[in-house]
């Protein structure tokens, strides 16, 4: 076995019932999201602000050889304009792919590219400016399908990068040759998906304060990584960054879209600054679309090899992405769909090729599941595929290749807590699958899948040394306890699960309990909400930080009551003599006696993954390592309508190894909302762009699964209690995302003969999988190809 | 050009002045502060902005001010009693019928409007009523749920 050397010690959960860690809590911030007067963005008071909007590139590739701003910097009530003049710094969230402007410099390289951007005193005044911008271009082949940028002549759409390939992965890890020469059958096969977008439902908006007295810029916005824009504005406006604060309200999701600083975000701080005001950039929801930065077109080619009795010998996988016109979080998102390939089954060999192409297209990012969930899809297809080849069950075949934690990945992923074989037994029996497989009667299917998600990318993108969290606690006069964080709540319910875990080892009450998340004057550096770290690391520093502030109770106590700190047991609202509990200090007591001498008492937690689990030595290998693999299983009951090519989900069980759930409640809507937006991706959601336009930037054309089309998804939590996450907790919101799309595919294929190798399954292609012969069949849809 | 606007919002007469053109939603947003109803999209496609118009549901970004004169107009504000919480409030609250909050407004709003004119709707019906709010990240169980515990918090206080 591959234990790792050092394994951190493990919170022993205090047994103060079901306040703390475990209970079924409603969010610390729902009464203000029932009531509307929780503030997001663009509620907050801004009636002296400029507006502030956009002038976008209706070319895909262009020279900009002028923009002329002359005619709009003259009207009346414009305060500001600005062009790609402003910066001329390029910014990125990878620091050594940084090749984005926030507003064009010399190129625009997708329809929407930001060319300049006013303030103005009103709507009608901006919209007025901007169609005063005068630009003369040279426009430039433009390409919308990977494979056409990839073409010898095509031009590049940045010199740096040959073929316009941004980043190209190759590694091999065991012997695949050997693996397949061993295997009883090989199977190969091409899986095509379609791009998808976050779609949040608040849209982008930014509030911008220049204080031109003192030179500083206050930014609210609406990001999941405030730390990030924050040094994203430092770099572009060419700041100090203590001369920056940049506030994160309420945010009405993420899902990816908003782990990057976006170009709105630098564009409203420019204005603010040009215009020496405040300015409001509310973006419409088209603009979010462009802004984008989700799930590529992906193509998989995949082989499996497999023996006879259902053990895979190899796997041998080529992924190519359409990213987009600039560098995002791409190369990051072409090495997740390779690394996580990995530990998820027990894999003795595996190769991965894997292409991320420019394009003249809104550029892709992460977006839940990221990287790992259009490949998880191929997999899980051809597995379950050859599967029924051998004539195997497709639960059992899954079952042949489970891995053991803790142990050790051939690309040096670690894995301590692996609860997936419970998480299959669960799914089989609650969907029935030994008695209904196959006899649900025509028109019916049902199908199973397996994925997993990291808890946390365990390195982080700047490398500074730092621990990965930092949680503050302040105690003061009041006996009220104020937890600060960094850690951007943006729905997903981080604020509550630190208080959870906060109120778990003080075993105080809530109501003492207040949070304040996320304000870079107030809260410590966080490294955002993305890669499911917060639960695991942030939840960690928070127990650290409690534990901390626990002590010096102890301590105080103990003085009051005279006793050595170790006769001293903690209650939580009270202290006692552990040998004579009629001995009793109040928490109120136990405070006043704290702060004697030192006044408010402010406490720190931090949390640092060790260097052993950062990955493998290989380049690239930090990516996909984490501390904790969360591991889910699903099974997707469908019907479907020949006639019409429409597919119902009828019913979903989905099982989660989630370490430990610190809110029961919050994991089984975080594993709902995965496994529906694997839904949308399936059934129904794609981008289309026609000549580099955005066709579907809007929320009814671009088709979110509304109410009417959703199913039931019953969720079980299984614990496996990972050594290393608080109170053994894992991540749960991303794992259950990706095994949608193959469970469903399987489903399908039960309740008609065809199984679709392209997503998603919209009712045309479903069609012609049906009925090959009555039109020509289009690419992917496989129909009857068993 | 502005011109009177008589309106009940949240039981409380109203007269401002308001263009023509003002939607309801920059009316209540803009002109009475009223941010809980939110615009999530560029018009009619998401019902984030839903709120009652005389009792029943209606897209406030897809409806001119004054063409709702002299009506009553309902918003998640006007929902809680003396500070508590209205039952599909609590519900939506103590069931996690809402996690980022956003959709939470009109989703709640449209849901009181299909309570009142049917007080006991199958989980069928709530989808079929609801169907026109996006949420993106329930997946909308925890919302049914949240209406049902409000139907059934209903009965038991009646």
């Amino acid at each position: 076995m591959n234990a790792p050397e050092r394994s951190l010690k493990r919170v022993a959960r205090a047994a103060s019932g079901p306040h703390g860690a475990g209970a079924r809590r409603p969010f610390v911030d729902g009464v203000e999201k029932v009531t509307g007067t929780a503030r997001y963005t663009a509620d907050l008071p801004a009636d002296q602000a400029l507006v502030g909007k956009i002038l976008r590139s209706p070319y895909a590739h262009a020279e900009l050889l002028e923009v002329d701003i002359s005619e709009a910097l003259a009207l009346p009530g414009v305060h500001a304009v600005i062009t790609g003049d402003a910066c001329d710094m390029p910014y990125g969230v990878i620091p050594i792919a940084q090749n984005e402007y926030p507003l064009a410099r010399g190129r625009v390289r997708y329809c929407g590219d930001p060319i300049a951007a006013v303030a103005a005193v009103d709507e009608a005044t901006a919209d007025a400016a901007l169609a005063r911008i005068r630009l003369r271009v040279k426009e430039l082949p433009a390409y919308f399908k990977a494979a056409d940028s990839r073409q010898p002549d095509a031009i590049l759409l940045h010199e740096n990068k040959p073929g316009n390939i941004e980043r190209q992965v190759h590694n091999e890890f065991g012997d695949v040759e050997a693996g397949f020469a061993e295997a009883d059958l090989v199977r190969e096969h091409t899986f095509e998906c379609a791009e998808v977008h976050h779609a949040m439902m608040e849209p982008n908006a930014a509030l911008a304060t220049w204080d031109a007295e003192r030179g500083h810029l206050t930014l609210h916005s609406v990001t999941q990584v405030p730390y990030y824009v924050h040094l994203t504005l430092a770099r572009c406006l060419r700041m100090d960054p203590a001369h920056i604060r940049v506030i994160k309200p309420f945010v009405g999701g993420g899902f990816g879209h908003r782990t990057e600083a976006l170009n709105f975000e630098v564009i409203c701080a420019l204005l603010a600054r040009a215009a020496c005001a405040t300015v409001r950039l509310l973006q419409t929801r088209e603009e979010c679309f462009l802004a984008h930065r989700g799930r590529p077109e992906q193509q998989t080619r995949i082989r499996i090899g497999l023996k006879r009795d259902g053990r895979i010998t190899a796997c041998q996988a080529e992924v190519v992405q359409r990213g987009g016109a600039y560098g995002g979080y791409g190369l990051v998102t072409i090495l997740y769909a390779g690394a996580l390939l990995n530990g998820l089954y027990d894999i003795p060999a595996v190769k991965y090729d894997g292409y991320r192409v420019y394009t003249n297209t809104p550029a892709c990012g992460a977006m839940r599941g990221h990287g790992t969930v259009n490949a998880r899809y191929a997999f899980e297809s051809l597995l379950d595929m050859m599967a029924g080849e051998l004539g195997l069950d497709p639960i059992e075949v899954r079952r042949r290749n489970l891995l053991k934690a803790p142990t050790e990945t051939i690309n040096g992923l670690k894995i301590m807590s692996y609860g997936l074989p419970e998480c299959l037994d669960w799914v089989e029996q609650a969907s029935g699958w030994r008695e209904r497989r196959g006899q649900l009667g025509k028109g019916r299917g049902l199908g199973v899948a397996c994925s997993h998600f990291v808890s946390g990318s365990a390195k982080p993108v700047h490398w500074s040394g730092e621990p990965h969290a930092v949680i503050l606690l302040k105690l003061d006069f009041d006996g009220g306890v104020t937890i600060l964080t960094g850690a951007s709540d943006i729905g997903q319910g981080s604020s509550t699960i630190i208080t959870q875990v906060v109120a778990e080892i003080l075993g105080v009450d809530y109501s003492r309990l207040r949070i304040i998340a996320n304000d870079s004057a107030i809260t410590p550096k966080d490294n955002g909400s993305y890669s499911s770290r917060v639960t695991f690391m942030v939840g960690n520093a928070a127990a650290r930080a409690a534990e901390n502030l626990r002590a010096l109770l102890i301590t105080a106590a103990a003085k009051r009551l005279q006793v050595r700190e170790d006769e001293v047991e903690w209650l939580g609202e009270s202290a006692v003599v552990a040998s004579d509990p009629a001995r009793e200090v109040a928490f109120t007591d136990v405070v006043e006696e704290a702060l004697v001498a030192t006044g408010t008492l402010t406490v720190k937690g931090t949390f640092t993954c060790p260097e052993e689990f950062q990955g493998g030595k290989h380049r690239g290998g930090a990516v996909g390592s984490t501390m904790g693999f969360s591991y889910a299983a699903q099974a997707v009951e469908v019907s479907v309508d020949p006639d019409l090519g429409t597919i119902k989900v009828e019913k979903v069980w989905a099982a989660i190894d989630c370490g430990f759930a610190i809110n029961p409640m919050s994991v089984e809507g975080q594993v709902q909302g995965a496994v529906w937006m694997g839904m949308g991706q399936a059934i129904s959601e794609e981008t289309v762009y026609e000549d580099g336009r955005h066709q579907v930037a809007n929320l009814l054309d671009y088709r979110v699964p509304t109410m009417a089309e959703s199913p039931e998804i019953d969720v079980h939590i299984v614990e496996s209690i990972d050594p290393n996450g608080p109170f053994g907790a894992k991540e749960a919101s991303e794992g259950p995302l990706s095994g949608f799309m193959s469970a469903l595919a399987a489903a399908v294929e039960e309740a008609t003969g065809a199984r679709l190798t392209r997503l998603p399954m919209t009712p045309d292609r479903v069609f012609e999988a049906l009925h090959p012969k009555s039109r020509p069949a289009r690419e992917g849809a496989a129909g009857g190809n068993r | 050009m502005k011109s009177v606007l008589r309106i009940t919002v949240n039981g409380r007469a109203r007269e401002d002045a308001v263009a023509a053109n003002a939607l309801l939603l920059d009316y209540l947003r803009d002109g009475l502060g009223l941010t809980g109803t939110k615009q999530g999209c560029d018009g009619g496609e998401c019902g984030a902005c839903t709120v009652l118009v005389d009792g029943r549901p209606r897209l406030a970004c897809c409806t001119l001010a004054h063409s709702v004169a002299d009506g009553t107009v309902e918003t998640i504000e006007g929902l809680a009693h003396n500070g508590r919480l209205s039952r599909l409030q609590r519900a939506f609250h103590e069931h996690l019928g809402t996690q980022c909050g956003y959709c939470t407004p009109g989703m709640i709003m449209a849901a009181e409007g299909l309570l009142r004119t049917e007080p006991r709707p199958d989980r069928d019906t709530i989808r079929t009523a609801l169907a026109g709010n996006l949420c993106r990240c329930t997946g909308y169980v925890k919302i049914l749920d949240s209406v049902e515990a409000a139907v059934q918090a209903g009965e038991e206080a009646a």
